[in-house]
This record gives structure tokens, C-alpha cells and sequence, in this order.
């Protein structure tokens, strides 16, 4: 069995098994000798405590990175991307000026009282299809934060909520009653609403084209975009850019009706439960080009290589921000849809063309 | 005298006879189509009977309010309908197709129908090849396509660009006539709404608005049998679709609102297609007809928001087209002539598929046929299904449905040689969804042998 990889994991699905299987890779437990740990974020934190006092090998890959909660956790959310924005603004860096940065309010679903750092914008004219309300998850991975590379999972999909939204002043107080008219459930990691089917983002995009314009669809997935890497951006300084680590994020973000997405929140540990058929496909898949990004050819895994995988295996992933390209020559690397953009250098471009500029993101 | 008597006798009986010949399709057609009505009203009165209930009923002023109160969210109701049958499915039109026959057919007529071995045994005159491809001419591989030249790998200086801004040209000129050539290339997605109002003469006046304020008040006003159907019928089909689920609510408003319209109604009276009738019982004497429909209003949804638009647009796509495919005639976008279309491209041009079908009892038509007559839609991804009625409004016709559907049986055709059964044949073809309809239009049309 030499050369196999010995995978652990303590989260039983499906999805996640099949595909360690279909590579032949070898199960083994926690206590022996293991490759890849595909683990849950309560794992991690015992993995990386000090107490642990745990060394992973040069051969050992974990699927989070040790202070993922500076990204998913609210509270030091916000204090990332105020002392993000403070030093953009030291440096004098024209997105540091835009008031529109003031808008860059992350919307926060709390059901804590913790005024001191929970800010919490609330949005009163979402955007609705068919009279509903909903939200989009996309999938994002990150293989290093130092430089930062991330990729965007093409498949993302819209939420539905069952029932349609009517806005109540009475119901103002209580922001999950706009997502559902019913009781609130919570469902483990997903954030409470009740989901009422499912779309897939190119679906919304045909949707927005059709009914909207293309100019203003194509801004909003480039602001959707220009709002996930600039959360990366923020947390890239305080992150341990473990070397043994990637991680794939789960972002909740909804869309107002003058098409301006809000980010809700970013999970670590996104769901792997599939309640369709189609659902365990997509996971599958996920999971699928996930694995083949994070350990290159699907062989045991030095962690010192340098994390730039061939563009054939990025399979549903396609990059979204490549620090090293971007800074490399000047030229723009990162996500532009084929629709909104031409291609080509940026430089020079004025600032009120908005966020479709990525040479900025620099 | 006795003479003249007997010539003109035998004139008269010759201008009979001339007059006969030539009504011989419009009586086919009612008669077939009066016995299909026929079954669908026993249908719905044996429901009536058994359920108690009448065929129309006004409504009392409190259920009214009701309505219109949530008028917008008719989708979370969830009344007891399963006492309602559907009144019928796609399967048994086919065989009333299947079986319509031509009492004056004539065996000298045409030696290839002699040899036709498909289900559809009426012989109306369809296109070959050859023609079709006259007809389709700007589908052909040395023209620029949406659908084709649009995908990532063609850099949009090549066709994109150019055709974009001619559609915004188009509509500028608001030249209806030019739009209808311009969108045989297809339409990009950001131009369709207007194009297709354009097309199809539709222009937002507020009197078009009005009407269907109208028409949702007399929906308010009565109620009709043939609403729990057309609940029913939404429920099952576009509230399980991935795609159409969101607009759910629209469709039940759209349709309802149609199954009051008396101008659609109209339109049938020069067409042989009669629909089964409703009354309205008290005081109003008044017909009011019920109308059958397909769900073709869902792909809409995704192009008009507004109720009054959507309403037209569906009312105008309705009538110039798709009533078509629930109709007995012999139109060349009729039902019939799709299906005789469809079979007889396939036997021809694909006889060693059509024979080993046929003799493993799965006629391709029992295949194709759900999805002719609802247009594909509920079948292929919304935006193929898009680009696909670009083409049906550019061309004025629903032949490129038959022509679609023989193109997907020759881009399956080597998974279709190895099954042994109907069923196998039918899991073959069962998901359309990853399909690429103009590649598969053009290859058939323009790259196959023939």
C-alpha cells in the first residue's frame, strides 16, 4: 500500500467517502499515520490548540486552517475590516475613499445582543423572484492566504424561501421573520430559514439578463466577487497560513432589489448534506474538484509545494484571486466574467468605473 | 331538355363532389375534433356529478375578498384536489391522433406514405430535408448563431458583439418586420423581452394593462370547474421543476385570467378547434368558455415580470402558436403534421434507428411526442429552451419542434441501437437537460448526410 493516501474524517458522508474511495486512497483512524483529515471545525481547534501540542509532517494536509473563525465568526469579522479598511486608508488607497465603503456593512444575523461589535444592517428591499425572497451560497476555497489564492465554485445555487415575502413593521424586530412567515428551525450550520427550492446561480444570471440588462447583472457578480476577496484580503494578515492547510467556504450573501449583494456570513464547515438527488451531485463534484486542487494528483501530498495547480484540474473551480498573478505583471489575473468584461490591462482606468476594476484589489 | 336536365345534374353532382373534396380536412378535422371535445365534457361532467359541484358558479361576495386578497400567493394554498382527475394527458391525445384516419384516402396518392411506418396515419404533405433546409437557411454552419458563437471559447468580436448591436438597432426602429429575421440568429438575453414583444406586436398600452385587470376581476368574480384543474395542473408540473417552482403563483394568475379570455376565444371561431364549453349558471345567460392549455406560461416568467405583460405576451404566443399543438388540423405547425414530420425524418434519414425501434415496440413518436406538444419546455435548460422560441417566433412556425426532435434522436442514436425496450429507450432520452439545441439543429440540418 505504499504511496496511497491514508485518509481520517469525523464527518460521515457520503459525498466526502465516496470520493476518497474512487481515488483509492486508504482509510486509516487518527491515531496512525494519516495524509489527509478531512475534519470538522471542533477537530481542527484540537488539532492546532496548544495544549495539543500537535506537529503536522510535511506529508499531513487538513481541510481548515487553524483561526478560520477571524473569517467566519461575526465579531472578528467586523474587527477585520475595519483595521482593513484603516490601513487602506493609511496608504492613501483610492478604495479607502469611496463613502461607498461606508456601505460595506456586513449584514449580520445574530441572535445574541452583543451590540458592542455586532453590526447589523438590515435589508428591508431584498430582491425578489416570484415574489420570494432568497439567498445565494457559493462555494469559495482558499489554498493559501500568504500569497492569498482563492477559487470560486461555478455552481453555486439561490435559496428560495416556500413562502413570499410581505414586509410588516410589526415583524421589522425580528429579521428571520422576513426570510420565512413561520417559526424559525435552525439547521446545524446553515443559517435559519426554511429553504423552499433551489436554483443555480447561471439560472439567476439568465434571469437578470432577461428582466435587468446585462451592464447590471454582470456589476453585480463583479461586486459579489469584489466582496469575497476583499473579506480574504482582510482576514490574510491575522490568518496562520498554515502550510498544511486549504479550506473551502461556504458564503451567504443576499442580493437587494437595486441589485447590490450584502455578505451574510462565511461558514467553514459548509453543509454536506444532500436533500436531492441532484444536491449529492453537485456536493460530490464539489468535493470532487476540491480534493483535486488541494492534493495534486490525487498523491501523497508534500505540503511545501507551491499550491498552483494546472488549470485542467480546477474543474468547476475557476480563480478567483491569484496574489501572485496579480501583482506579477500588472495585467489583471482575476475572476471577470466573459460577458461584463474585456480583456486585457487596467491601468489608468478612473475610479468611477466602479468595482469591475480588479487592478485595484491590489 | 332531358338533356340539359342530366348535363347539369352531372355538373351539380361534380361541384358536390369538387366541394366534398375540398372540405375533406376541415370535416376530418371537426369531426375528430368534435369527438375529442366530446370526451373531454363527459369527462368533466361525470366529475361534476360525482364531486357535486357545478361547472361554473358565481362567487359569494366573501369568498371574493378572499381571492383577491391573495390573489399573489395562490401557490401556498393547499386545498384537497385529490378528488380531481386530470381531464386528460398527453398520452391519450396521441392515440387520438394516433388514430385518425382519412375515409377518402386515395392508395394512389403517394407510394411513400404507402411505406410510411410510423404511428401517424393521415398523409399530409410535410417538409424533406432539402426544404427544410431552404426554410432554415440562417441556420446553416457558415452563419453566425446564438447558441453556437456565443459560448466562451469564441472570442465576441467574431459574431457576438456585432449581433448585439444590431438587436439594439432593431428595436430603436422598433422595425417589427426586422426583428423577426434578426432573432432566426437568435436573440442575446438582455434584448429577448423586447424583441419578442416587438415580434409579436405587443406594446404596453394602458388599455392592454386594463384588460387584464378585467379579466382577473371576472376570475374574482366566478369560479369555474376548470380552476381546480388548472391548480392541479400547475401544481404538478411547474411547482416540482427545478427551474419554474419560483413562479408557481404567476402561473396560476396568468391562467386563470385565460381561461376567462373570450377574445382567445374568438380567434377559435375561424379555427376548427372548438373548445369545450362552460356555463355560467344565474343570471348572466352568458357563455363564458373554458379553454384547455399546455404550461408554456413558465419559461415566459423568465423574461416579463409585470402580470398584464407576461399575460399578453403568453395570450399572443398562445394563439399565433401553441394552440397549435393541442388542435386537430392540418396546419404545417399543426399537431399532426409535427408528429408525420417528425416520423417521417427519422424513417428517412435514420431508417436503421427507426427500424430496430419499432421492432423493440418503442415507436419514437410515443417518445417525442411530450415533448413537442408542450414545445420542450420543461425538458431542456431554460436557456436553450430560450434560444429554441427565438426560432419558432423567427421562423413563424413550430416545425423546427419536429426537426429538434428528430436531431436529438440522431445525437443519441448509438445509445438508442443498443436498448431492447421501450423503457430502455425512454431512460435514454429521459434527460434532455445538458443538451446543446442549436449544434444538434444545425449538425441535422446542414452536416448530415443525406
Amino acid at each position: 500500500m505504499a504511496g496511497k493516501v491514508k485518509w481520517v474524517t469525523d464527518i460521515e458522508k457520503s459525498v466526502l467517502i465516496n470520493n476518497f474511495e474512487k481515488r483509492g486512497w486508504v482509510q486509516v483512524t487518527e491515531n496512525e499515520d494519516w495524509n489527509f483529515y478531512w475534519m470538522s471545525v471542533q477537530t481542527i481547534r484540537n488539532v492546532f490548540s496548544v495544549e495539543a501540542g500537535y506537529r503536522l509532517s510535511d506529508d499531513q494536509i487538513v481541510n481548515h486552517f487553524p483561526n478560520h473563525y477571524e473569517l467566519t465568526r461575526k465579531d472578528l469579522m467586523v474587527k477585520n475590516i475595519k483595521r482593513y479598511r484603516k490601513e487602506l486608508e493609511k496608504e492613501g488607497s483610492p478604495l479607502a475613499e469611496k463613502d461607498e465603503n461606508g456601505k460595506y456593512l456586513y449584514l449580520f444575523v445574530s441572535q445574541s445582543n452583543k451590540e458592542a461589535y455586532v453590526i447589523s444592517l438590515y435589508i428591508n428591499n431584498p430582491l425578489l423572484i416570484g415574489g420570494r425572497k432568497f439567498d445565494l451560497r457559493l462555494y469559495v476555497l482558499v489554498s493559501t492566504y500568504r500569497p492569498l489564492r482563492c477559487y470560486m465554485y461555478k455552481l453555486g445555487f439561490c435559496r428560495f424561501c416556500t413562502v413570499k415575502y410581505t414586509p410588516s413593521t410589526s415583524e421589522l424586530d425580528n429579521m428571520f421573520v422576513h426570510l420565512t412567515n413561520v417559526a424559525i428551525q435552525k439547521h446545524g450550520e446553515d443559517y435559519n430559514h426554511i429553504h423552499g427550492g433551489k436554483w443555480t446561480v447561471s439560472n439567476l444570471r439568465l434571469y437578470l439578463e432577461s428582466t435587468r440588462g446585462k451592464e447590471v447583472t454582470s456589476k453585480l457578480f463583479d461586486e459579489i466577487h469584489w466582496i469575497i476577496v476583499q473579506s480574504l484580503k482582510a482576514v490574510a494578515p491575522v490568518m496562520n497560513n498554515d502550510k498544511h492547510c486549504f479550506e473551502c467556504y461556504g458564503y451567504d450573501i443576499i442580493i437587494d432589489d437595486k441589485l447590490k449583494p450584502w455578505l451574510i456570513e462565511v461558514n467553514a464547515s459548509p453543509s454536506l448534506t444532500s436533500s436531492t438527488a441532484n444536491d449529492r451531485i453537485l456536493k460530490y463534484n464539489l468535493i470532487n474538484d476540491t480534493l483535486n486542487i488541494a492534493v495534486p494528483n490525487g498523491e501523497i501530498p508534500d505540503c511545501k509545494w507551491n499550491k498552483s495547480p494546472p488549470k485542467e484540474v480546477l474543474g468547476n473551480y475557476e480563480i478567483l484571486y491569484d496574489e501572485e498573478l496579480a501583482q506579477g505583471d500588472g495585467a489583471d489575473r482575476e475572476l471577470r466574467s466573459r460577458q461584463g468584461q474585456s480583456l486585457g490591462p487596467r491601468a489608468g482606468r478612473s475610479r468611477d468605473s466602479g468595482r469591475a476594476i480588479l487592478t485595484t484589489w491590489k | 331538355m332531358l338533356q340539359e336536365e342530366s348535363d347539369l345534374s352531372l355538373i351539380i353532382a361534380q361541384i358536390v363532389q369538387k366541394l366534398k373534396g375540398s372540405n375533406l380536412y376541415s370535416q376530418l378535422e371537426r369531426q375528430a375534433w368534435g369527438s375529442w371535445e366530446k370526451r373531454i365534457l363527459k369527462s368533466l361532467n361525470s366529475m361534476c356529478t360525482e364531486l357535486s359541484i357545478p361547472l361554473a358558479r358565481k362567487r359569494p361576495v366573501g369568498e371574493q375578498k378572499e381571492l383577491l386578497n391573495k390573489w399573489n400567493e395562490m401557490g401556498t394554498d393547499e386545498p384537497d384536489l385529490s378528488l380531481f382527475r386530470p381531464v386528460y394527458a398527453p398520452k391519450d391525445f396521441l392515440e387520438v391522433l394516433i388514430n385518425l384516419r382519412n375515409p377518402n384516402y386515395e392508395n394512389g396518392d403517394s407510394l411513400s406514405f404507402r411505406t410510411h411506418l410510423g404511428l401517424i396515419q393521415v398523409p399530409l404533405k410535410v417538409k424533406d430535408i432539402p426544404e427544410l433546409k431552404e426554410c432554415f437557411v440562417e441556420l446553416g454552419l457558415n452563419i453566425g448563431q446564438l447558441g453556437i458563437d456565443d459560448s466562451t471559447q469564441v472570442p465576441p468580436e467574431l459574431f457576438e458583439n456585432e449581433h448585439v448591436r444590431i438587436g439594439q438597432k432593431v428595436l430603436s426602429e422598433q422595425d417589427s418586420a426586422a426583428a423577426q429575421q434578426y432573432i432566426r440568429q437568435g436573440s442575446p438575453t438582455a434584448l429577448r423581452a423586447e424583441l419578442w414583444a416587438l415580434i409579436l406586436n405587443i406594446s404596453s398600452q394602458p388599455e392592454d394593462v386594463l384588460y387584464y385587470e378585467q379579466l382577473k376581476t371576472n376570475v374574482i368574480q366566478h369560479d369555474l370547474l376548470v380552476d381546480s384543474l388548472i391548480y392541479k395542473d400547475v401544481k404538478l408540473t411547474a411547482s416540482n421543476d427545478d427551474y419554474y417552482f419560483v413562479f408557481e403563483d404567476y402561473l396560476y394568475q396568468v391562467l386563470l385570467c385565460f381561461s376567462r379570455d373570450t377574445s382567445v376565444l374568438s380567434h377559435f371561431a375561424f379555427n376548427s378547434a372548438s373548445p369545450p364549453k362552460s356555463y355560467i349558471r344565474g343570471k348572466l345567460g352568458l357563455e363564458e368558455y373554458a379553454v384547455f392549455y399546455p404550461p408554456n406560461v413558465a419559461p415566459l416568467c423568465f423574461l416579463y415580470h409585470e402580470p398584464s405583460k407576461l399575460y399578453q405576451i403568453f395570450r399572443e404566443m398562445y394563439v399565433r402558436f401553441f394552440f397549435r399543438l393541442h388542435s386537430i388540423s392540418s396546419h404545417p405547425s399543426g399537431i399532426v403534421s409535427l408528429c408525420l414530420l417528425f416520423e417521417t425524418l427519422l424513417q428517412t434519414y435514420l431508417p436503421q434507428l427507426f427500424y430496430h425501434l419499432r421492432e423493440i415496440g418503442a415507436q419514437p413518436l410515443r417518445i417525442s411526442f411530450k415533448w413537442m406538444v408542450r414545445a420542450f419546455s420543461g425538458y431542456l435548460a431554460t436557456d436553450q429552451l430560450l434560444l429554441l422560441w427565438d426560432r419558432i417566433l423567427g421562423y413563424n412556425s413550430l416545425e423546427i419542434l419536429a426537426v429538434l426532435a428528430a436531431a436529438v434522436f440522431a445525437f443519441r442514436a448509438v445509445n438508442l441501437m443498443e436498448v431492447t425496450s421501450l423503457a430502455a429507450a425512454e431512460a435514454v432520452l429521459a434527460d434532455l437537460s445538458t443538451l446543446k439545441v442549436m449544434p444538434l439543429l444545425q449538425i441535422f440540418l446542414f452536416a448530415t448526410v443525406t
